[in-house]
């Protein structure tokens, strides 16, 4: 016993090891700290740890070459030996890190941990998450079937629209003239030497920053803060309820850590990797191209904006996003903590979260997009072709045949992109259908060109009879109202 | 004296580095950016198959291997296309790419539409814009017809900065 505990103190003369853990594992925090609302912030590093392990054993089996990253991805499904599993796992760790990290800014944000004199801590915050919507991103080119296939396309375009360097921004991206195997060894270097190598410093600079600017007290409503005398106030605070963080404060981290990694650990048992899904060959056009859900909420955006704002708000909006998220803390550095004395800040946060929640849900079924299979997969309901005339039957058909449907739904199947059709005729009179049909407008195409005029009358016939519930159709306020109508 | 030959030892020092680095860096940064260099060389004639391929008054889906493409590139460097065939020798050759962010569009004969799968872009059959956030009509290729066979003038991902 003796021996060993010389042993100890020999190392420990050499190494400095007491004096360390001093400094870092047991620095003093508030007490106050010690609460379930700062385990957000070691919950995201133990998600970064967990996604670098799984990472290092994937990349044993993944191949990045364009022409076998796809059969590789297949091979640790199917193959390899708990293959499927460390995807999973690599996969649920990358969710549940994006997700742990919003909470945790949220939190910094709400509990006024930005301010004085922790401003810097804020910011090495921004650019790590920056950095692992970065891994999140060019994670999801790496899993390389079509939708990264694809989303890479869509960001390719994205950047393409950069004024004056939009031709040479998009070959340095590629790698090459077409997206190929040097585009996908770009990605692979970014996912798993410079972005992981950058989150590293980083968090290294996060940490030591939280030691020396001390971890955030408990906000108190009423209690402001005042560069002048906010670190004397911390030294007493620290005085009067100072505890080591290890082992007095760091019992919810631990608790929390091991839940998460169970939740991890849980859901990639239970649902399992994340594609492939189909191989990464342009020529296979028959796709349906979809972000993962970080990327969702943008997905949608670039389907609303309307068009004209649109390569502005797609270049300059994040650049304007990131920069105010960089600023918070130059901008209101001193006042209030305490989020129940910040209404604006609280407000900001609800309507932000809730915007990407609603874009994010929206993109889930992308009512802006044509149904593909509308046409040839919804069948008319049964309730809109009884009791029909042969000439609007054989428009039914039309509007069938002629893929309407795709964009307009009917009984509730069909496309979202235009109004549904059930109760067109209450709406449009048979003069408005027609020109409706040939001219288009309003987003609608055009179909005078590849409707014959015995199709046009047919399919207005039909959408004439569409007024549930006999319920009035439309009717030209020039015209006399027959006798009767209201 | 000692503190002088220290001091230029150090300015020394920290010059020489520069210059070490400069050297260092310009071979990095001319690596990285070679991708930048013969960019005007990415166009190349390729054949899209005999002209009996495409039946006149048709929009038919083609693929062709992209001429520069290197050996690892796989299923991606096949790059498919819309020929749409007026008459005996009057085409129109669309890039697959959405000019709106790049998604494949679809041919649809029966409504004689393109529509896109990501954002709702909709093309007439001419490329001509329909509806949806597309800013421009469909990416054209340059074509032409050889000993029977039709040719197209591509072999880059078009973009709005840079078209096929």
């Amino acid at each position: 016993m003796r021996r060993l505990q010389a042993i100890a103190l020999w190392i420990d003369e050499r190494l400095h090891l007491t004096k360390l853990f001093e400094s870092t594992a047991g620095h003093t925090v508030p007490a106050s700290s010690g609460s379930w609302f700062y385990v957000l912030g070691s919950g995201t590093l133990l998600c970064f740890v967990i996604q670098v392990l799984t990472g290092m054993l994937l990349a044993l089996v993944y191949v990045p070459s364009a022409s076998a990253a796809w059969t590789s991805l297949i091979f640790l499904n199917y193959e390899q030996y708990l293959g499927w599993f460390l995807r999973a796992v690599h996969n649920w760790g990358s969710n549940f890190m994006v997700a742990i990290m919003t909470l945790h800014m949220i939190q910094v944000f709400l509990f006024g941990a930005f301010k004085y004199p922790r401003e810097l801590t804020w910011v090495s915050g921004c650019v790590l998450l920056l950095c692992t919507l970065g891994m999140a991103f060019t994670g999801q080119v790496l899993r390389f079937d079509q939708d990264a296939y694809w989303g890479l396309g869509i960001g390719v375009a994205i950047l393409a629209r950069t004024p004056v360097l939009g031709a040479p921004l998009t070959a340095l991206l590629l790698g090459g003239p077409i997206i190929g195997g040097q585009t996908l060894s770009r990605f692979f270097t970014l996912h798993v030497f410079v972005i992981p190598g950058l989150i590293i410093a980083l968090v290294t600079l996060h940490l030591r920053l939280v030691l020396s600017a001390g971890i955030n007290e408990y906000p108190t409503p009423g209690k402001r803060v005042d560069p002048a005398t906010y670190r004397d106030e911390y030294e007493a605070l620290l005085k009067k309820e100072g505890v080591p963080f290890v082992p007095k404060a760091i019992g919810k981290d631990l608790v929390f850590a091991g839940f998460l990694l169970l939740a991890i650990l849980t859901c990639a048992a239970v649902f399992g990797p994340a594609g492939p899904n189909g191989p990464p060959d342009p020529a296979l056009i028959h796709t349906n191209p979809r972000p993962d859900f970080y990327f969702l909420p943008l997905f949608s955006v670039f389907a609303l904006l309307p068009p004209y704002t649109e390569t502005f708000l797609m270049l300059v909006g994040p650049a304007v996003g990131i920069v105010v998220l960089f600023l918070v803390p130059f901008l209101s550095g001193t006042g209030e903590k305490s989020a129940r004395r910040r209404p604006v800040a609280v407000i900001s946060v609800i309507l932000i979260m809730l915007s990407l929640s609603v874009l994010a849900y929206l993109g889930t079924f992308s009512p802006w997009s044509p149904v593909m299979e509308a046409w040839s997969g919804a069948p008319t309901p049964v309730q809109l072709v009884k009791g029909r005339s042969p000439l609007a039957l054989q428009g039914a058909l039309v509007l069938q045949q002629k893929q309407c449907r795709n964009c307009h739904s009917l009984g509730g199947q069909g496309g979202m992109r235009g109004p549904a059709l059930d109760a067109v005729a209450t709406r449009l009179t048979r003069d408005q259908l027609i020109r409706q049909v040939l001219q288009g407008g309003g987003n609608m195409p055009a179909y005078g060109k590849n409707l014959r005029p015995d199709e046009v009358t047919a399919v207005v016939a039909f959408m004439q009879t569409l007024r549930p519930d006999y319920q009035p159709g439309a009717r030209d306020s020039a015209m006399p109202a027959p006798a009767g109508a209201r | 004296m000692e503190t002088s030959r220290r001091n230029f030892l150090v300015k020394f020092g920290l010059a020489l580095n520069a210059v070490a680095a400069a050297l260092l860096a310009v071979p990095l940064v001319g690596y990285l950016t070679g991708a930048l260099r013969g960019r005007a060389k990415e166009q190349a004639w390729i054949t899209l198959g005999p002209l009996s391929d495409f039946p006149i008054g048709q929009t038919r889906l083609a693929k062709y291997e992209n001429p520069f493409t290197v050996p690892w590139d796989g299923d991606t460097g096949r790059v498919p296309c819309w020929v749409r065939r007026l008459t005996a020798d009057t085409f129109q050759v669309f890039a697959i790419n959405c000019t709106h962010l790049g998604c494949p569009v679809r041919w649809f004969p029966e409504s004689g539409l393109f529509m896109c799968p990501c954002h709702g872009g909709v093309y007439y059959a001419d490329g001509e814009h329909a509806s949806g956030p597309p800013p421009r009509r469909l990416y054209e290729y340059e074509y032409k017809v050889q000993d029977d066979r039709l040719l197209v003038r591509g072999g880059r991902l078009p973009t709005l900065a840079q078209g096929v």
